[in-house]
């Protein structure tokens, strides 16, 4: 079982890009999935957690989610001591950053970052990020396929977000790929 | 035949919804703030674009809603509402009112604590304050049970020999705000299941009579009939669910689920989402050589008494996990579990284990210091018999 956990404030969509995961996985590869957010009050700005379990079987377990194998931030002012701990010895941390040096001290796992606000301003015209770093970390997990992504995005958005967040997801897919070189 | 139907990716508010579309109620009353559920808000959506031919009522409050399901009930109509929390027990006045007139209302409730201090995560101390009002109980475990038990809960309150209320539990958070794959039974198909509602027990101009009658002199009768007919239902929701897996491909035991209880030498009773972690840990601690087991229990009203007791004639401990908590005795589901147990002549060790109050994480290494815990105390062991999970204080029980 994949689990990953999803850093991102209130309005910026991290809970979207979860469910997207979840439903580029269950319903268009046949695994199942189950995405949830950080329980609790919604608020704008405010730091919020998304989730995604994705396995081969049914997933029944509905306890936290205590470790990761992969932890995205998509907005670089909340990765922190605390927002760095519950990961697997051998997880991946992906981080929306221009400057990916920063935090290279701040701990012993793999990083791997994406400019992704600059990029979401080129193709999007707005700082969402969440749809850029899906495409970041499809490319580096392969949990799903990138085609498998782009109908998640064509059920799931709205039909006036579809184009340019397929063209988003691809073009990140493709930077991060060329990057982490995992074929 | 088993039919297939479309898989989508939806929350457990969804799949209600999805549900309530299905079975296309003339009426739904429902008030949408918190703590009510998008549910309401998505069935709204579908009035709205006409993909589901009902009337919505808008009302001010919880109470109102019950009260308009009430009346829509009461000249015939098939009813919807939803609630949750404080609005559950803000609609408490009118909740044997339904189940005493024989109306088949179907509700959703979302599991969430009651306030203060003010939580509103996953818990079941407001569906169980309501044991006693006379309304059908069930629980589930993820949101493809709940979309199966809304379409099963019509065909069992509507039944002539039931006619009684039911409330669907699902957890909140857990449940509710969680997408997973659900598959949506074929409309046409559903049809053939759960026929359109038509009912005797209605104000009606051209056969006039009283409903929701007074009773002065009959009162103890009325009640008698009532607590005759809802011993029938269990059979009823047994064959209900039979052939609901015949014709879409699911069932869930009926009353309760036995997991791995062959041979189980302890076993933990479980009501809602927290039975899938557990089946979680029953896997990894059978193939440990563990005799442990699992009993979901899916109905809390009626109650599954001669189930249970069977259970009980086999294993020597039972655990049970109570989300919540009847301040001065013990958890609510023991106290059920514990009486039914009573009518052996042998009565297994019992430990109750407050666990997931106000959504507190119920992990698997919880669940698994559990069964421990109970396998050491049907060797003999003493332990702790109210125990509270996970809570950061101590607890001198």
């Amino acid at each position: 079982m994949y689990e990953v956990r999803w850093h991102g404030r209130g309005g910026q969509g991290g809970f979207t890009a979860a469910r997207l995961l979840g439903m580029a996985a269950s319903v268009h590869e046949g695994k199942y999935s189950l995405a949830f957010p950080s329980f609790g009050p919604e608020r704008r700005g405010a730091p919020v957690l998304g989730f995604t379990r994705i396995s081969d079987e049914k997933i029944t377990d509905r306890s936290q989610v205590d470790e990761c194998d992969y932890v995205v931030f998509l907005d670089e002012t909340l990765v922190g001591e605390t927002t760095l701990l519950g990961l697997k010895d051998d997880a991946f941390i992906l981080i929306n950053t221009a400057e990916p040096e920063k935090y290279s001290t701040m701990t012993d796992k793999q990083i791997v970052a994406l400019d992704a606000t600059s990029l979401s301003l080129e193709v999007l015209g707005r700082p969402i990020t969440n749809t850029a770093m899906l495409g970041a970390l499809v490319a580096l997990s392969r949990i799903v396929s990138l085609e498998a992504l782009k109908k998640a995005i064509q059920d799931g958005m709205k039909p006036s977000l579809v184009e340019k967040n397929c063209a988003i997801v691809e073009k990140a897919f493709n930077m991060v790929k060329g990057a982490v070189n995992n074929g | 035949m088993r039919m297939a139907g479309r898989k989508i990716f939806i929350s457990g508010d969804e799949a209600v919804a999805e549900a309530v579309r299905l079975v296309s109620p003339h009426v739904i009353s429902a008030y949408p703030i918190t703590p009510q559920t998008v549910a309401v808000e998505r069935i709204s959506d579908f009035v709205e674009d006409g993909s589901l031919q009902a009337e919505y009522i808008h009302v001010e409050s919880e109470h109102s809603a019950m009260s308009a399901a009430l009346g829509a009930a009461a000249v015939g109509a098939r009813t919807f509402t939803a609630t949750s929390s404080q609005g559950l027990l803000y609609m408490a006045e009118v909740l044997p009112y339904v189940s005493g007139a024989r109306f088949p209302i179907v509700m959703m409730n979302a599991n969430r604590a009651l306030a203060v201090p003010w939580a509103l995560l996953s818990d079941h101390r407001d569906s169980l304050s309501q044991l006693d009002s006379g309304w059908i109980q069930v629980y589930c475990e993820d949101a493809q049970e709940t979309l199966d038990m809304i379409i099963q809960a019509y065909r069992v309150a509507e039944d002539e020999r039931v006619m009684t209320p039911m409330m669907v539990n699902l957890d909140g958070f857990v449940l509710t705000h969680t997408y997973e794959l659900v598959e949506l039974p074929d409309q046409a198909a559903l049809k053939s299941f759960l026929p359109d509602y038509s009912t005797d027990n209605k104000m009606d101009l051209d056969v006039p009579k009283s409903v929701c009658l007074a009773a002065m002199n009959h009162y103890m009768e009325y009640m008698m009939k009532q607590e005759l007919d809802m011993r029938n239902v269990e059979s009823i929701i047994e064959e209900t669910d039979r052939e609901y897996g015949d014709m879409f491909g699911r069932s869930y035991g009926g009353m309760i689920e036995q997991y791995m209880c062959d041979g189980a030498d302890a076993v933990l009773v479980t009501l809602g989402s927290v039975t899938g972690t557990a089946r979680v840990v029953v896997d990894s601690m059978r193939s440990e050589g563990y005799k442990v087991g699992l009993v979901k229990l899916r109905f809390m009203r009626p109650f599954p008494k001669a189930e249970i007791i069977e259970i009980g004639s086999k294993v020597k401990a039972i655990g049970v996990v109570d989300k919540d908590i009847s301040v001065g005795y013990e958890g609510i589901v023991f106290t059920n579990v514990n009486s039914a147990l009573s009518d052996l002549d042998r009565v297994p060790q019992r430990l109750n284990f407050i666990a997931g109050l106000g959504g507190r994480n119920v992990s698997k290494a919880h669940i698994r210091d559990m069964y421990m815990q109970l396998l050491e105390v049907a060797e003999g062991k003493e332990k702790e018999k109210i125990q509270f999970v996970n809570a950061r204080c101590e607890y001198n029980g």
